[in-house]
């Protein structure tokens, strides 16, 4: 009787002792594929996926109540980054969600606005200043675009403006997608030395090396 | 080695856990509505099923019979199952998390997946060493997962193919799994004993 109770208490503890280690040692914080699906997303905060933020539709996604193809910001080049995270097949842009546009910011006109902090409270990342009754104005350099803070302005204060290219807003062009926009039906015309086709177009070894001139057909990668 | 060839040829085909001794048959009708599902939940049963008849073979043997604690057995061999299975999860859940999504929440559903006490009983029973239980679990697992997928390929085609009334949804999946039933019989020649 005593035995039995002994050897039963004694492997309880032994495995109580072993998952209480793997708990420690093996724990996971949060959910990492929302964490990873959650990197790949613009972060603009912009609900035009349907969900109030990117980490909700991250979150969504891991479950599998929402496809891929949400996300207009982030365009075709999160679809196919989280095409290859999740091993799924690249879905176009659903236009339901809105197209793909150019960056843009809001501007508040100061003159008109009456401080009522109805955009403070919708912007989702806090890039609007100001106080009740107060003059508001918007951190330029925060905002990103997601247009949420139109609906609620009740004078029609904040105006879309694209971004202006400048020396401070200026970036490289996103890295083209692999096998798909390279190609000479592509503007290079940035591309004086001609480095992008070089490399495209590299022979491969024990073939001798091509000319400049029929490299103008390159083949799809 | 002919033994261990035997034993896995007895366990996969002949005495195959879910057709033909009836155990696990809860997971089967379960989870085999979709492949991709049975696949996870196959490969799941496998880790578990192989690494719980070794755990519990080394528990009976190292630990009950030395105290003469047989009629405890058991009750020790679902604590050993769960604590497997618990581990099991923490480690998938934390090294490969799209496999912990597939799996889902048939990964802690194995706990009450009755071939696994099933084959840690036999075990016993048949009076194995080691290696043979070993074997013997991993046999049963992979027995377990060809017939689920088997049985989740068929239902798949079942479903889009135009069924009678009143044979739809359970009924036609009873029916398709005493057929196979009866199919995994005719292998009973295979081996003697």
């Amino acid at each position: 009787m005593l035995s039995a109770i002994l050897v039963v208490g004694l492997l309880a503890a032994i495995f109580g002792i072993i998952l209480g280690f793997s708990a420690v040692r093996f724990k996971v914080e949060g959910d990492p594929l929302v964490e990873k699906i959650d990197k790949l997303l613009p972060q603009t905060q912009c609900g035009q996926c349907g969900y109030p933020g990117c980490k909700p539709y991250a979150e969504a996604i891991a479950n599998g109540n929402a496809e891929i193809n949400q996300c207009p910001p982030g365009g075709e080049q999160t679809i196919h980054d989280l095409a290859d995270l999740l091993d799924r097949e690249f879905v176009p842009l659903n236009p339901e969600n809105g197209e793909v546009s150019e960056k843009t910011v809001v501007v508040i006109d100061e003159e008109t606005c009456i401080g009522c902090t109805l955009c403070i409270q919708a912007c989702p990342i806090d890039a609007i200043v100001g106080a009740a009754k107060q003059m508001h104005t918007v951190i330029e350099s925060e905002c990103t675009g997601c247009d949420l803070c139109i609906p609620p302005c009740p004078v029609d204060c904040i105006i879309i403006t694209p971004v202006k290219k400048d020396l401070t807003t200026w970036q490289w062009e996103k890295p083209a997608v692999l096998g798909l926009n390279i190609s000479d039906d592509n503007d290079l015309s940035f591309d004086k030395i001609g480095l992008i086709k070089s490399v495209n177009d590299k022979p491969a070894p024990g073939e001798p090396a091509r000319k400049e001139q029929s490299t103008t057909k390159s083949d799809p990668l | 080695m002919t033994e261990f060839a035997l034993i896995l040829v007895s366990t996969v085909l002949v005495n195959n856990f879910v057709l033909v001794k009836f155990l696990g048959l809860c997971p089967f009708m379960g989870v085999s509505k979709k492949l991709e599902t049975a696949t996870g939940m196959a490969l799941a049963t496998t880790f578990v099923l192989t690494l719980s008849s070794i755990a519990s073979y080394l528990v009976n043997t190292y630990l009950l019979a030395p105290f003469e604690l047989e009629y405890l057995r058991t009750i020790t061999f679902i604590l050993v199952i769960a604590a497997v299975v618990q581990v099991t999860e923490m480690v998938v859940h934390k090294t490969s998390p799209l496999l912990y999504q597939v799996l889902g929440i048939y990964l802690p559903l194995i706990t009450t997946n009755c071939a696994v006490l099933g084959v840690a009983l036999l075990n016993v029973q048949t009076e194995y060493n080691f290696l043979q239980s070993a074997t013997y679990g991993f046999g049963a697992s992979i027995g377990f997962s060809l017939v689920l997928i088997l049985f989740s390929a068929i239902r798949e085609r079942i479903t889009v193919s135009d069924v009678p009334m009143p044979f739809q949804g359970p009924a036609i999946a009873l029916i398709t799994a005493g057929l196979m039933s009866m199919a995994f019989m005719g292998f009973s020649g295979l081996v003697k004993g």
